[in-house]
């Protein structure tokens, strides 16, 4: 059974016949070709598929489709505006916060949901922050060196 | 990859609504977040035909101050209840839990509701169909053999819910709606030892909301947990402590437990000795020795059940010192 589901992707109306049992993920990779969202345990540990729904991170895996009727969902996809780059990808670019890059968009969705709250956040904050995501490669240093400097770069984008 | 089998949904907008339609559909499940519910459906745990999807109803968020009881939507969100003032306030035993539960995207989308009716989990049935298959399956889902307890003949696994040991040295109660009407539960009444259905809830109804009496001046409350990673993982083992004092001498105590058994359990304690004296290191010792007596882990979660049996008086003596740490700063 089809439902059409009407919501906001990136700042884009959208609404597409998604199947009820498909979860947000589901639809966003293969009904909208939005493959930046990465599907990784498909069962809620290990953050890879994280997106924004109405500024709050979540789990797209864990979302059913239906559930996210009328709201902003923002995805990796969404971060960079006018061709520029968001200071979060930035920095994680600039600090080498990655290697195989498959936790990354989940990881970095995090990062931009800590910082839109906390914009001068402790280490502390962001060790919490992205404690729903897993990465394999990088021990976690670079990253988390990252989201600093994407707050420092936020708070003085001349420096 | 991992597919949800297909499924009706339905999206009431009232309570009323939501529990007419589980009488009409036996077989059918409530959603809240889904946390819970979709991984065991992915895993083909629970395969609804119909998922009754919670989240239009307004109303169940939140927390009132109300009558001496602080009155907790159950829709409120675990990270929403982490940071409520009331709570946070009133009940920081229940904050520090509910902080603790998964990582931070599953606090967002997880309900303290959801929390409350979380399934049993055991390392044997949190797998995948064919996982399960390839094992013969077992007493909690299509089999009828346990594999924990060898010839066993109930299900063992284990209560995984952090709010539960909390909410009951709280003396929580819980409000079941259906379409029969309404009944309210006490929370050590709610939950059942069969790790197949650990709770008294019937099918056809909604936890709507728990009540939690304020705590009494003076009272120190803490919950401490164990597990491998310090975030995501369910719980190993959680303690919750609570003990009330009138100048500094104990009047009551608790401590209860999670993850040891299939329901959470309130340990017994000899109130007698150890009312009016003071909470000092002798007193705690004795409690974290009489919680090691009655507390015995099985091999339901991965963890090693002597361990966990060691971890027992540690985490009592920690959350201790915690709430007194709490208490005095």
């Amino acid at each position: 059974m089809k439902q059409l589901v009407a919501f906001e992707i990136n700042g884009d109306p959208v609404e597409v016949a998604a199947p009820v049992h498909h979860t947000l993920l589901e639809v966003l990779r293969y009904g909208l070709g939005l493959t930046g969202s990465k599907q990784g345990c498909d069962k809620g540990d290990c953050g890879a598929c994280t997106v924004l729904v109405d500024g709050q991170p979540v789990l797209s895996c864990l979302t059913l489709a239906v559930a996210a009727r009328g709201k902003q969902v923002v995805t990796i996809e969404g971060l960079a505006k006018n061709g520029r780059l968001d200071p979060v990808q930035d920095a994680f670019d600039r600090c080498g916060a990655l290697q195989c890059g498959f936790c990354q968009s989940g990881m970095m969705i995090s990062a931009r949901a800590l910082l839109n709250e906390h914009p001068c956040p402790t280490r502390e904050q962001t060790k919490l922050a992205l404690s729903g995501n897993l990465c394999r490669c990088t021990g976690y240093t670079k990253i988390f060196e990252a989201v600093d400097a994407a707050a420092l770069q936020e708070a003085d984008p001349k420096a | 990859m991992l597919r949800l089998p297909p499924f009706e949904v339905a999206e009431p907008t009232t309570v009323a609504e939501a529990t007419r339609i589980l009488k009409e559909r036996p077989g059918a499940r409530a959603m809240a977040g889904g946390t819970d519910l979709l991984p065991n459906m992915k895993h083909e745990i629970t395969t609804p035909g119909l998922v009754v999807g919670l989240w239009g109803i307004p109303g169940l968020r939140g927390v009132t101050l109300d009558g001496g009881h602080l009155k907790i939507g159950a829709l409120s969100s675990l990270h929403a209840l982490s940071e409520d003032p009331l709570i946070r306030a009133h009940l920081p035993s229940l904050a520090e839990a509910v902080g603790q539960i998964a990582g931070p995207q599953l606090r967002r989308m997880g309900t303290i509701g959801g929390n409350v009716c979380l399934d049993t989990r055991c390392v044997y049935i949190n797998q995948t169909y064919f996982w399960r298959q390839a094992l013969g399956f077992c007493l909690k889902k299509d089999g009828t053999v346990c594999h924990v307890v060898k010839g066993g003949r109930r299900c063992v696994a284990a209560a995984s819910n952090d709010s539960a040991p909390v909410l009951m040295s709280l003396d929580a109660t819980l409000k079941l709606e259906s379409a029969e009407g309404t009944r309210i539960v006490p929370i050590d009444d709610f939950y059942d030892s069969d790790g197949v259905f650990n709770q008294q809830r019937r099918p056809d109804e909604l936890l709507t909301e728990i009540s939690v009496p304020l705590p009494k001046p003076g009272t120190i409350a803490a919950y401490t947990k164990l597990r491998t990673r310090a975030a995501i993982d369910f719980p190993e083992l959680g303690v919750a402590v609570l003990a009330e004092r009138a100048e500094g001498l104990v009047e009551r105590i608790e401590v209860c437990v999670t993850a040891l058994a299939a329901r959470p359990v309130r340990v017994p304690l000899p109130l007698e000795a150890l009312k009016g004296r003071p909470l000092d290191a002798a007193l705690i010792d004795q409690v974290a020795a009489e919680a090691y007596r009655r507390c015995k882990p099985l091999k339901n979660i991965a963890t090693e059940p002597a361990y966990r049996r060691e971890m027992v008086p540690v985490f009592v003596r920690r959350a201790f010192r915690l709430a007194l740490a709490r208490a005095s700063a």
